[in-house]
């Protein structure tokens, strides 16, 4: 469809109300035709950014580039940007076909044009059979997909999704997944997706941005922020690490990478506080000196062929290559 | 079990249908009885006899007062939809806050403090030939004769109809305009539309079953009065209502009667049709 030539760049874009700073002078280049997710907690400023992209809050301070040219000034749907909402806020009055076609009718094209664009644009998401129903009367996987043809006929060089998958339910959640990824393969353009859930981040995005206090806290490619976080903030969000205060400073370890031993003493010697059966692995949660809470990740098989309870005392091991030094 | 729950689903439907049976089915039985009945001078003959509605439907009276009854009702209509609509997109759209939302609501409301008749009365000494409308317009040189045509007019009866109930057709578009997910005029920015594309093609559409709510307050509040017909056109203009009022007047119960049950059906076919037009179940 569109030949990723653009990319889409922040440049110390500010959003302010009142005296709180929801986005503080952030700066960040998007990979040109890449699914990016934007993480963080509620609260982080990461819906603030996406919206100041979209055209729906100004910019306080800073600019927005695509193409190298500055859109922060321009109405939203001359931007090259298209937004999916968080509830598709979808036109409760109008056909599923009507609702896709609304932008071509904004623009004044004639009405057989725009019924066979957003025809095609329908079959594209799988929904060609349903045009002439009402949103209301379409399940919430159904309507998200009105929802991203409606976004995607404006053809626009980035999609911007704020939280796609928070209203859905989570079997139908991980299937849209597949199909956003899909979606953005086809089309080769740039997604930037909002959301808090580092799991969706994960599965779906060649490059996170986690955002924390109106900061961008970490950005890279989804492994490199999940194998090297480099704040304690993001050890934490990103889930499956622990964060050790050792003699040198602050450290990340993936919960993965511990290993409980019975017969050395280890790196570090810890009380078993709990264990927890989650099928593939056992998470076995223990206390070191200093009351800080270790959790390891075993192997099922590795744990049940030396089981161990709550209050044995163990010893850790890691190696140390998997630490990664924290900034903060 | 199940007779039980119906038993209790009807005693628990008892009170208000009684109320209903009573203060709205009864008097209206009552009307449609009296209208048969024969009248003379002097005396009401209980009967069934058609000659009220042959009186009624023979008269060309009848006809231009149900016209004038029309004529009313449309233009009022097509005024208190016009500020009504205004009035309401501003509070819900322009005003940011739900304090001044409230407060500014509430403003509008305050007229409504005083019964109907002081504020259309009060109309009178402001609209009359040396009232302050037209001393202000004759000191501003505007014009130099009293207008004549301000009280005790059409447009009196009008301004009037307009100024008491705008206030009904305010309230129910606002309520409307309320539940417009705020984010659907995002979408239609995001989709490019101008700020008149999105009143025409999504506020308005989605306004629908309020203005519908608001259109049978103002109609049918209009079709059935006839004291601001009287007081505003001064006795020079005749509705409906007041047909039925110099009736009563006359102690001519079944003659009135029969105007009123008229007066009831065509109010129920306006409706009627109305409600072909939108769904407010939605509303309700």
């Amino acid at each position: 469809m569109t030949t990723p030539t653009t990319d889409l760049e922040l440049v110390s874009v500010t959003k302010r109300y009142g005296a709180t700073v929801a986005v503080d002078a952030i700066n960040h280049t998007f990979r040109p035709g890449g699914y990016a997710c934007l993480l963080g907690p509620s609260g982080c400023g990461k819906s603030s950014t996406l919206r100041m992209i979209a055209g729906h809050e100004a910019v306080s301070d800073g600019a927005i580039l695509l193409g190298g040219s500055d859109i922060s000034t321009l109405p939203p749907a001359r931007r090259g940007t298209a937004m999916m909402f968080q509830n598709y806020a979808l036109f409760p009055h109008l056909t599923v076909i009507d609702n896709v076609a609304f932008s071509l009718k904004m623009r004044g094209e004639d009405k057989a044009s725009r019924l066979k664009k957003a025809g095609e644009m329908l079959d594209l998401v799988d929904l060609g059979t349903h045009t002439d129903r009402l949103p209301d009367q379409l399940s919430g996987g159904q309507q998200q997909r009105v929802a991203l043809a409606r976004a995607l006929i404006t053809r626009p060089q980035v999609l911007l999704l704020d939280e796609p998958l928070s209203a859905l339910d989570p079997f139908l959640r991980i299937r849209m997944r597949g199909e956003l990824r899909r979606l953005q393969r086809e089309l080769g353009i740039s997604f930037v997706h909002v959301t808090h859930g580092q799991d969706e981040a994960l599965a779906l995005a060649d490059e996170i941005v986690v955002m924390n206090n109106a900061v961008i806290e970490q950005a890279g490619p989804a492994r490199e922020v999940f194998n090297a976080p480099t704040t304690a903030f993001v050890a934490r969000f990103i889930g499956g690490h622990n964060v050790i205060a050792l003699p040198q400073g602050h450290f990340a370890i993936r919960t993965d990478a511990v290993g409980l031993t019975r017969s050395e003493p280890g790196q570090m010697q810890g009380n078993v506080t709990s264990v927890e059966y989650q099928g593939a692995h056992v998470a076995v949660l223990t206390r070191i000196a200093g009351d800080q809470d270790i959790s390891a990740l075993v192997p099922e098989d590795v744990f049940f062929s030396h089981p161990m309870n709550p209050g044995d005392q163990v010893g850790l091991i890691w190696e140390d290559t998997n630490l990664h030094k924290l900034t903060a | 079990m199940l007779k039980n729950n119906t038993l209790v689903g009807w005693l628990m439907a008892g009170p208000i249908m009684a109320v209903l049976l009573f203060f709205l089915v009864l008097p209206i039985v009552m009307i449609v009885v009296v209208s048969f009945w024969r009248a003379t001078e002097f005396s009401i003959i209980p009967a069934f006899v058609w000659e009220n509605y042959e009186f009624l439907f023979g008269s060309n009276v009848t006809y231009r007062v149900f016209f004038n009854t029309f004529k009313y009702a449309a233009i009022t209509w097509a005024f208190t939809l016009t500020i009504g609509f205004t009035v309401a997109y501003f509070l819900a759209f322009h005003v940011r806050t739900l304090t001044w939302q409230i407060v500014l609501f509430l403003l509008c409301t305050i007229p409504f403090w005083t019964s109907n008749i002081i504020r259309m009365i009060s109309w009178i000494p402001f609209l009359g030939r040396n009232g302050i409308a037209n001393s202000t317009l004759i000191s501003w040189g505007v014009i130099d004769e009293p207008l004549d045509w301000l009280l005790f007019s059409d447009f009196a009866v009008i301004l009037a109809f307009v100024h008491l109930y705008t206030l009904f057709m305010v309230v129910p578009i606002f309520n409307t305009m309320m539940r417009i997910d705020k984010s659907l005029i995002e979408a239609a920015r995001d989709a490019g539309a101008s700020g008149a594309q999105i009143l025409w093609n999504v506020i308005i559409p989605l306004t629908k079953p309020g203005i519908m709510i608001g259109t049978i307050f103002v109609v049918t509040l209009v079709m059935g009065d006839f004291i601001t017909v009287r007081f505003m056109s001064g006795s020079q203009s005749a509705n409906v209502g007041r047909l039925i009022s110099n009736d009563i007047a006359l102690l001519a119960y079944p003659s009135a009667s029969a105007t009123a049950v008229v007066l009831l059906l065509t109010v129920l076919i306006v409706i009627g049709i109305l409600l072909r037009f939108v769904d407010i179940r939605k509303e309700l």
